[in-house]
């Protein structure tokens, strides 16, 4: 699908209907939206330090509608529609951005890890979990993903050869926004393309557009179709609308006119051309759904904010048992009235 | 002129890259962004990209680089962007820099700077608030300093600058901005390896260094007890002169710091005491620290960190014992 939503019929994957599409958009627009929201309770002193995915939504609702429910989603830390799709409570994921530990427990059945902070480190756990799926002859895929800075890690590399030396059903997508905090993508490395890192690990690469939802989705689901055969490093292209984080003042180090170029390739903008070329999709639709959605993220927000934390639960989550020093230590700290 | 601990760092950095074309800096977005906490600021723009180098993000190939680059007679400051991601470089801070010097008796060495931001109290995310001045001092063969203000980091980073030793250096963030206080322009170093007493006082020494000096400080002063309180600045090596001194002198100790309680810099200061100055002792060595625990997310921070009730309250315990 290029800018203006116009796309080459021939390549459209059978699977993708336009009831299918509009779900697709549904989650993109409710992805834009909860990214707004948490980034204005940042804003207002009511969550932690957040990463925007402004920009890089066709990437996430793309591949997560290529998944089965088997599927394992091994997240970095920005790839807030895949949670979304996959069914995370709205409610602990804001939590998990207000900065407390309940938000990252994983719902039964979620079929997916934590955010990890360090970058890279968690493509290695993809492999294992990969490994274990084609020990135990379970047909189901692991998808990773890491950030274009990412792959300049050793873990990168370490993971992709693990994966290639053992043929393990492992999907690492690398989101290419461009940018590694400050840093362009052409200082990350001299290699043409990030995809093509996976040659040296003998294993199929690919570069896809990471704006068009369905090229991702597409490549996704073809190396999912795969992954019995071994893994796949996929580069998605695409580019951060917003800052980094909430630290960070982009301004520093880029120009309005950069992400003017990219803003005209928005991934939702051109969803919406192509729906509304259907007549799949109205105004009125979009109007609706904001609404809905809106409220859907309120009551989100308002159970998430109705959350007390309980200082015990740092202690007693720590091991599988209770040492008795630590016990000590919580007593302690009980008795205090945990020093306030 | 009064600097804030963010432009007395910057300050030392600049001095210690015009003093000598062999310093170099290098790291994840520490040139064009003058790094995440603006430590590095203007000096990209001052020094030239091959001196001051924007590194691909890799902590490893950075510390790793670093050392190869001090071999070859450079005099390199690697900055990591936060303490918790310098796991990624431990191999290569454990393995080789802390060795190079004795593995060949001393034909080969390693002298850097690793600066690195550490501690909670900016609700940060998790990784972002680590505390590992311990890990890092276990080793043998690191010096790791860590300063409580301003005046002190730019003296102590211009003291490790001119060594030709590994120096771990790491940064409370909580500080970085906290207070200023009067920095003098030019150089000036602060010897590394030799605690300050930051108030003498009979009734109690109380040993601390990093994020907890303020809250002990304030503590101190609010409830106008004659303790003495001791900054050591270095954790490895430690200047136990000076803790024995003091304690020696007050006969009643403890050591208050942010990083998990077991096997922290406490165990290390007290079993010093109970070696060389136990028949001085009025009551038992007290250790008041954070929990023995992975470091929570910020909304439990408060219930974690030492906080000036905790220390006011093992004051009033340890004076009544
Ligand atoms: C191991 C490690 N080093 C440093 C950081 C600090 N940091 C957070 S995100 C980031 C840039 C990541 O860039 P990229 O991989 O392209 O992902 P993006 O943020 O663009 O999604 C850095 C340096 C980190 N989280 N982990
Ligand atoms: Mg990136």
């Amino acid at each position: 699908m290029d800018e203006n939503g116009n796309i080459d019929a021939s390549l459209l994957p059978g699977d993708v209907d336009d009831a299918k599409m509009v779900s697709m958009y549904k989650y993109m627009l409710l992805t834009r939206a909860l990214d707004a929201k948490i980034l204005s309770l940042q804003r207002q002193g009511r969550a932690a330090t957040y990463a925007p995915s402004l920009g890089e939504e066709a990437v996430h609702i793309g591949a997560a509608f290529a998944m089965r429910k088997q599927d394992f989603f091994v997240p970095n830390f920005r790839q807030h529609g895949m949670y979304i799709v996959r069914g995370f409570p709205l409610d602990r994921f804001v939590l998990y951005w207000k900065g407390v530990e309940e938000g990252d427990a994983i719902p039964k059945g979620f079929n997916g890890l934590s955010v990890s902070v360090p970058v890279s480190t968690q493509i290695p756990h993809g492999a294992g979990i990969a490994y274990a799926f084609k020990y135990r002859k379970q047909d189901a895929a692991v998808l990773t993903f890491v950030g274009d800075g990412g792959t300049s890690e050793g873990d990168f590399y370490e993971a992709l050869n693990f994966a290639g030396v053992f043929k393990l059903p492992l999907i690492t997508i690398i989101e290419n926004n461009q940018w590694a905090i400050s840093q362009p993508r052409s200082r990350q490395t001299a290699a043409k393309t990030l995809a093509q890192k996976g040659i040296a690990a003998g294993i199929s690469c690919v570069q896809v557009d990471g704006n068009d939802m369905l090229a991702v989705y597409k490549a996704v689901r073809d190396a999912i179709a795969n992954a019995k055969n071994g893994p796949t490093l996929i580069e998605a292209v695409t580019y951060r609308l917003s800052m980094h984080t909430t630290s960070d003042d982009p301004t520093k180090y880029r120009t309005d006119a950069d992400v003017a170029a990219w803003q005209k390739k928005d991934p939702v903008a051109r969803v919406k051309a192509y729906l509304a070329g259907k007549k799949q999709w109205d105004d009125a639709m979009e109007q609706k759904t904001a609404e809905e959605q809106q409220k859907q993220i309120d009551d989100a927000v308002a159970k998430a904010e109705a959350f007390k934390p309980d200082p015990r639960s740092m202690f007693e989550n720590v091991y599988s048992f209770m040492p008795e020093v630590l016990k000590q230590e919580e007593d302690a700290a009980e008795s205090a009235n945990f020093w306030r | 002129m009064q600097m804030n601990m963010v432009s007395a760092i910057n300050n030392a950095l600049d001095i210690a890259l015009r003093e000598s074309n062999d310093v170099v800096l290098l790291g994840e977005d520490v040139g064009k962004d003058g790094g995440v906490f603006r430590v590095t600021e203007g000096l990209q723009a001052k020094y030239g990209e091959d001196r001051v180098i924007d590194t691909p993000l890799a902590e490893s190939g950075i510390t790793g680089t670093a050392i190869g680059m001090a071999l070859a007679g450079l005099h390199p400051i690697p900055e990591i962007q936060f303490a918790g991601f310098m796991y990624l470089a431990f191999d290569q801070l454990v393995s080789h820099a802390a060795r190079f010097r004795s593995r060949t008796r001393g034909t080969l060495t390693v002298p850097m700077v690793v600066r690195t931001p550490v501690g909670g109290g900016v609700r940060a995310l998790e990784h972002h608030s680590e505390n590992p001045e311990v890990l890092y001092s276990h080793i043998g063969g690191l010096i790791v300093v860590e300063p409580s203000g301003p005046y002190d980091a730019k003296g102590l980073l211009l003291r490790a600058v001119h060594m030709q030793d590994p120096v771990v250096f790491l940064e409370p963030t909580r500080i970085y901005r906290l207070f200023r206080e009067e920095v003098p322009d030019d150089a000036y170093e602060v010897e590394i390896g030799k605690a300050n007493v930051l108030r003498s006082g009979s009734a109690l020494s109380i040993i601390t260094y990093g994020t907890m000096v303020q809250p002990v400080k304030n503590v101190v002063e609010k409830k106008r007890v004659d303790a003495e309180i001791v900054d050591i600045r270095t954790i490895n090596p430690l200047d136990e002169a000076t803790v024995l001194a003091s304690v020696k002198k007050t006969g009643r100790a403890m050591i208050v710091y942010e990083a998990p309680l077991s096997f922290g810099a406490g165990a290390e200061v007290a079993a010093r005491i109970a070696e060389k100055a136990l028949y001085e002792l009025q009551a038992p060595v007290m250790r008041v620290a954070g929990p023995s625990l992975p470091y929570p997310f910020p909304a439990y921070e408060n219930f974690a960190t030492p906080n000036e009730k905790r220390i006011g309250d093992a004051i009033d315990k340890l004076l009544s014992a």
